[in-house]
């Protein structure tokens, strides 16, 4: 009850902080740059308060518990982004003095038709990143009211929408600005506890009773794995260590195969019988299909004991540094199951190690389990840094936000803070993926990682303690899903307004008919973002969010870079490099997904699969090289008043060469 | 403001992309040089990054910490190169036009 109180706090706070900010929003400049008035640090708050999303807010954390220090790449990437954005793009961006991306589009090229291109892909990158947060609300009110998913995302969506739909970019900035030290007093404050309680935050101190170098959880402890619809998130590895599994309510198994990836020539001692496999005994219940290893069922009180199981080649047994070579089993779980995890021995007071976490040397040290699964960490991690480095740069309703500042000077100090604000936030996830990592590795066993930052608050001994600091964590996650979505909502609903209607289908509107047609674009973006979030339930936030920074990554990134630095760039050869490189990495990451999810069975060698599930490494030399040949081919159209163009760019406003949209 | 013939603004433009993106590339090598360094450091010579501070390795305090520090230092330090320059820029343009 107390997390609910505290969501409630801070959606109540969103809507009074959104009506009162509302009250100067009446000019078109107002409903889609705040009237370009906005001060430093306002902007950079309301900038941070916007990017600091569900995957930011939950992501990460878990993702640092899930993964270790490669993960660590993600919230740095995040920040760093911001580095590029001012060295290349921020200042250019707002002397252009635009009120949409593709305003910059159709006004640095004269192309209309190129307006057009941009428009997509504002609606395409916004709708990939609004799931994400939808899903993000829907699975916060599962945890913490068990409310159904659907209603999570009716609530967000609609405070939302109302929000800004009645004050369009002036009544979010405020709302945005006091959600960024919401979601960095949640993230800072309940670790600060925690690690007063539980001690040093630490990789290496925390995890006392490892078994195996795995972090131990108590015996008896149950958890709730997912079914197939979830997968991979409903596969349960058995640990190295030993694990009996209990099945209190019974289980349905699509399929049981080792760990170990093995090669044809090797085989696992042991064989696969009704009551038995590879040495894992069937107690209780019992197992139907067992030696089939496909489509098992466990009755009701089966208990399974795991135990190392050897590996062979010829008949002998594989050894490394002259000891042998073993695996353990993983199970991929049909439906939703109960499972209680006991110590093989069977007394309560033996730790048990937790099924699917990685040993501490692959979590501490560099190119763990995230970077090596296809066998190419370097590349997987270069490529992964260009895409947020890039992606962050190339994000339209984050570059949107610039115009709102009101000269290029002021651009710039806005991206310099909002790098010192995003550092003060990322800093703290880290010290969550560690305790939780130390405290309770439970949520390894249903791949419910993203969740500890709403969790761990409640191992604590004070239980009133506990709920008040989920409380917070709670309210800080909502207003991460609140404030991305507003800002997606204003850029989504600007592009409607402002390109679609005011520039292509009535371009003699008048400013009041482009604010009402904002309004309703908000309304119908809003309604289309809580329909689709409601199909989403079984992706992974941080795939989703990937899309989004892998599309505008060799999208925008290249042609605000290329379009601001280059006079040479042609509408041909920008549309060109954009379409293609956009596209390609879409296709490339889908193709990953289905491959991932099993829809798409294929043999695809380890380094092809590297490079589709992260593409940037090639996808955004790709887009600059296409934009670079193809502007080269088309010379002819750069247009006549480039240099005035670039001057209105670069040259200082004092030399009164910039100019705004009216 | 003065009306200025088309030779002062190509002046004026090759002088501010020249010296603004000077600028940036110089910033962007510094940091790219991090970027693709940590990776190579972890990989090839994981005995330097392997020293303890506090429980944690010096690569993950490195990444962990100390990366946002290094590129908040950056960015000021470009903000104020980068303002500095269009002061000047400023008072070379006026100053041509006074004579």
């Amino acid at each position: 009850m107390i997390p609910f109180l505290f969501v409630v706090l801070v959606t109540v706070a969103t809507v009074v902080i959104g009506i009162v900010a509302t009250r100067g929003a009446k000019t078109t400049a107002d409903f889609f740059v705040a009237g370009r008035s906005v001060s430093v640090g306002m902007n950079a708050a309301a900038i941070s308060g916007e990017y600091l999303s569900a995957a930011s807010f939950m992501g990460i954390a878990g993702l640092i518990m899930k993964s270790g220090y490669d993960a660590l790449w993600y919230p740095v990437g995040y920040a760093a982004g911001y580095l590029f954005l001012l060295l290349f793009i921020a200042g250019p961006l707002r002397r252009f003095g635009a009120y949409t991306i593709p305003d910059f589009a159709q006004g640095r090229f004269d192309s209309p038709s190129f307006r057009k291109i941009a428009v997509i892909f504002v609606l395409f990158i916004g709708f990939f990143y609004t799931m994400p947060q939808m899903k993000g609300a829907g699975v916060t009110m599962a945890a913490i009211l068990n409310w159904p998913y659907a209603i999570g995302i009716m609530v967000v969506g609609t405070v939302i929408t109302f929000n800004v739909a009645v004050g369009g970019m002036k009544g979010i900035t405020l709302v945005q600005a006091f959600q960024y030290w919401a979601k960095l007093f949640a993230i800072s404050v309940p670790v600060f506890v925690l690690a007063a309680v539980f001690g040093s935050p630490a990789p290496d101190s925390g995890v006392k009773n490892s078994v195996a170098g795995l972090p131990t959880v108590a015996s008896g402890t149950t958890v709730k794995v997912k079914g197939s619809a979830a997968f991979p998130a409903n596969v349960l590895a058995t640990p190295v260590g030993g694990i009996a599994l209990v099945f209190p309510k019974g289980a349905e198994i699509e399929k049981i195969a080792p760990v170990r990836k093995l090669a044809p020539n090797e085989k696992l001692d042991g064989l696969a019988r009704p009551s038995e496999i590879y040495g894992m005994t069937v107690a209780g219940g019992g197992a139907e299909g067992l030696d089939k290893l496909k489509d098992v069922k466990f009755l009701p009180g089966t208990r399974l004991t795991s135990v190392p199981i050897p590996v062979l080649v010829d008949g002998q047994p594989l050894m490394k540094d002259g000891k042998p070579v073993t695996t353990t089993m993983k199970f991929e779980f049909a439906t939703p199951t109960e499972v209680r995890m006991e110590a093989v021995d069977g007394s309560p007071d033996s730790p048990v190690a937790a099924p699917n976490a990685p040993n501490d040397k692959a979590w501490e040290h560099p190119f763990g389990p995230l970077t090596s699964k296809h066998g190419y960490p370097l590349l997987y991690t270069y490529s992964l840094i260009i895409a947020l480095v890039c992606g962050t740069a190339g994000l339209p309703h984050i570059l949107v936000r610039f115009y709102t500042n009101p000269d290029g000077r002021a651009a710039k100090r806005t991206t310099l803070w909002v790098m010192v604000m995003l550092g003060a936030f990322y800093v703290f996830t880290p010290l969550w993926g560690t305790l939780g990592r130390a405290h309770m590795p439970e949520l390894y066993a249903n791949n419910t990682t993203d969740a500890v930052v709403i969790k761990l608050p409640m191992m604590l001994e004070n239980k009133l303690l506990g709920e008040i600091l989920s409380g917070v964590t709670s309210a800080g996650a909502f207003a991460a899903f609140m404030s991305t979505f507003s800002g997606l909502l204003v850029s989504m609903s600007g592009a409607f307004a402002h390109d679609i209607y005011g520039k292509m289908l009535r371009p003699n509107a008048t400013g009041d008919e482009r604010m009402k047609a904002f309004k309703w674009a908000a309304v119908g973006v809003g309604v289309v973002s809580m329909v689709l979030g409601l199909f989403v339930e079984t992706f992974d936030i941080a795939t989703m969010v990937g899309w989004a920074f892998a599309i505008g990554a060799a999208s925008y990134f290249p042609l605000l870079l290329l379009g601001s630095w280059w006079r040479g760039l042609t509408s041909t050869g920008a549309a060109s490099g954009m379409l293609v490189g956009g596209v390609a990495s879409l296709l490339a990451i889908v193709t990953s997904m289905l491959l991932d999810k099993k829809i798409l069975t294929m043999d695809v060698s380890p380094l092809v699969r590297s490079l589709l599930e992260q593409p940037a490494i090639w996808g955004v030399p790709l887009s600059l090289i296409i934009m670079f040949v193809v502007s080269k081919l088309t010379a002819s159209q750069i247009p006549a008043d480039v240099d005035a163009k670039m001057l209105r760019l670069h040259a200082p406003e004092e030399l009164g060469m910039s100019k705004n949209y009216e | 403001m003065s009306m200025r013939n088309d030779a002062d603004h190509a002046a004026l433009l090759a002088r501010v992309l020249k010296r603004q993106s000077r600028l940036g590339l110089a910033v962007a090598a510094v940091f790219v040089v991090v970027l693709v360094g940590l990776p190579l450091a972890n990989m090839f010579s994981p005995a330097s990054v392997e020293f303890k501070v506090g429980g944690f390795t010096a690569t993950w305090l490195f990444l962990g910490v100390l990366f946002y520090i290094v590129t908040a230092g950056l960015a000021f330090v470009f903000v104020n190169a980068s303002n500095k320059i269009e002061d000047e820029t400023i008072a070379e343009y006026r100053g041509k036009a006074k004579l």
